[in-house]
């Protein structure tokens, strides 16, 4: 695959140190250009901790929620670290279930946690324990739905001429 | 800041320990002529001096990431012209290189360094409207009436390459739609030829002028490591005197062909973000101009796509004459040719900072997640830190000088 760079020596290090961490790792695989670790929910924020202050990824680039219906583990965390004295990015995910959506806040490590873990509710309705100011940031307070899971329809599903079977998904 | 700040012992009855401030309440917004986009801001002030202030955003939240899971990926490209809309190209190329990167299609030089004119000429059109609006904001209109017609003409050449100026769906998935016309080359290089005297000029009015160094100076400061805790990213943060630019740090679109300078400030303050942004400029026209020259020594003018059938539209004439590129019209537009499965994540210098894009993709024709990491949304809450112990009027030209773009805020 061209057009990217690789930095494996910089992933050998998060390699080995996530090692040390044992089975709170759930696994560490390559997805294109970017190293990502899986981890435990219990574990997600003591990695967070360790990635931050040891292994230099002091800036968090995005953090977001996913949703995954069908699966057994159907909700999702995603979090993008970026170790900017290396230039080295790592990708970060946790999966949970719909009945245990509650995570250790990351607004303690980075302030900037603070709006897109409220977006993270606002959407997904993922919700994160001692977050200063947890309530929807986007949409109108009041708002019925979690609207970025995929059961939540994009359009008004009384439309009958919306067709999905030859443009939908 | 510290004179200002007052010993608080007048501020309590010190018997019964009551606040005998009298604090103001003040809604700042939605609609405001100083907050230049729809954003809520309730400030507590007492006097002119803020307290603190709440934020509401999402006035214009228009669900992008929602509809971009039910679009193919080449109908994503208008949702983020509609992000940050002063430096439209520069989100469009950032899409187009997440989804190539994804399919793993590499460009020919001269496409990437014709990229690489648009987008800067998007960052230079990004820089002088924040610019200009720091000091219409500071009570100079003249700058924001006269350097505007830089950006008119930066807009003329959008116009010329895709027939739009504000909202532009400028190139495709893998190179441009045409080639570029000779007024687009002319009008460019009329550009780069004409602009620095009128930056110049633009620079006489505000650079060394006693009252807006007064006012801006020490105005909504931050420092570097609240800065990148509060992720901060592009010529906030490096007003604030890290030199973290994607273009250099993880280049992309050739930008490792071109030698251009990261200007850095040193306190995080107004003064700083707005000259951090006018040095920009000079960067941008010096870059421009390098990738004209490269341009111009190459024998080949005529490229102006990778040769990725599957993926980009081929010209309207051969769909109407050729057998194959009809089908292949087809299927693109049907969405009929296969996705690989994959995540990827790709950022650009926006004109406001890292644009990021973390696409994730199950195969179907459609995105399974897109997440776009704005850096309006993220480095805007940081503005009640930065405001806090201010007067109400240094307020607005923080934000103003913050350059929150409510399309990119909301998304």
């Amino acid at each position: 695959m061209p057009g990217f760079v690789v930095k494996a020596e910089r992933d050998q290090l998060v390699k080995d140190r996530m090692g040390a961490l044992g089975e709170k790792i759930t696994g560490i695989t390559q997805e294109a250009d970017m190293l990502c670790v899986h981890v435990k929910k219990d574990a997600l924020h003591d990695l967070l901790r360790t990635l931050r202050d040891e292994l230099g990824f002091g800036f968090l680039t995005t953090c977001c929620g996913m949703h995954f219906p069908g699966e057994a583990q159907d909700f999702g965390l995603v979090y993008h670290l970026h170790n900017m004295r290396q230039g080295h990015r790592i990708r970060v995910k946790c999966r949970t279930t719909l009945n245990d959506l509650e995570f250790q806040t990351a607004t303690d490590l980075w302030p900037a946690a603070n709006w897109m873990e409220r977006e993270a509710w606002d959407f997904f309705g993922i919700k994160f324990k001692g977050h200063p100011n947890l309530k929807r940031i986007l949409n109108m307070e009041d708002f019925p739905a979690f609207p970025l899971r995929k059961d939540y329809p994009l359009e008004d599903p009384t439309r009958r001429d919306k067709d999905d079977k030859m443009f939908g998904r | 800041m510290k004179e200002r700040e007052k010993p608080d012992f007048w501020q309590k009855d010190l018997v019964q320990g009551r606040d005998l401030r009298e604090l103001t309440t003040l809604n700042l917004g939605p609609t405001h002529p100083a907050t230049h986009g729809i954003f809520q801001n309730v400030l507590t002030l007492d006097g002119e001096i803020i307290l603190d202030t709440e934020q509401t955003i999402g006035y214009i939240h228009r669900a992008f990431e929602k509809i971009a899971e039910r679009r193919p990926f080449y109908q994503i490209t208008t949702l983020t012209d509609r992000m940050n809309y002063c430096s439209a190209p520069i989100n469009n190329m950032g899409w187009h290189m997440t989804v190539e990167k994804l399919l793993g299609i590499e460009l020919p030089k001269r496409v990437e360094y014709m990229r690489v004119i648009i987008m800067e000429l998007a960052r230079i059109s990004d820089h002088v409207i924040c610019n200009t609006i720091i000091g219409q904001d500071a009570g100079a209109t003249t700058p924001f009436l006269y350097v505007y017609q830089w950006r008119e003409r930066i807009y003329e050449v959008y116009e010329e390459i895709c027939g739009a100026r504000l909202t532009t769906n400028m190139g495709r998935i893998g190179g441009w739609e045409r080639n570029f016309s000779d007024i687009v080359w002319k009008k460019i290089r009329a550009i780069v030829k004409e602009m620095p005297a009128g930056l110049k000029e633009f620079e006489k009015m505000l650079v060394r002028n006693r009252i807006f160094m007064d006012r801006t100076i020490d105005c909504g400061p931050l420092p570097a490591d609240r800065a990148l805790a509060y992720g901060f990213t592009g010529p906030n943060l490096r007003a604030c005197g890290v030199d973290y630019d994607v273009r250099v740090a993880d280049p992309y679109c050739s930008y490792q062909d071109f030698n251009f300078i990261v200007p850095i400030g040193q306190n995080g303050d107004t003064y700083d973000r707005f000259m951090v942004r006018e040095q920009e400029m000079w960067e941008s026209l010096s870059i421009i101009q390098q990738a004209m020259d490269k341009l111009d020594a190459m024998s080949d003018k005529t490229t102006f796509r990778a040769d990725v059938p599957e993926w980009l539209l081929p010209p309207k004439e051969e769909v109407y004459n050729e057998m194959e590129a009809l089908i292949w019209h087809f299927k693109i537009v049907m969405g009929e040719t296969d996705i690989p499965v994959g995540e990827v994540y790709h950022c650009v210098e926006g004109g406001n900072g890292e644009l990021g894009f973390y696409l994730v993709s199950d195969g179907g024709r459609t995105p399974f997640r897109l997440h776009l990491r704005r850096p309006c949304f993220i480095y805007y809450q940081a503005f009640p830190e930065m405001i806090k112990g201010g007067m109400l009027s240094d307020a607005i030209l923080t934000m103003s000088s913050l350059n929150v773009i409510a399309g990119e805020l909301d998304a």
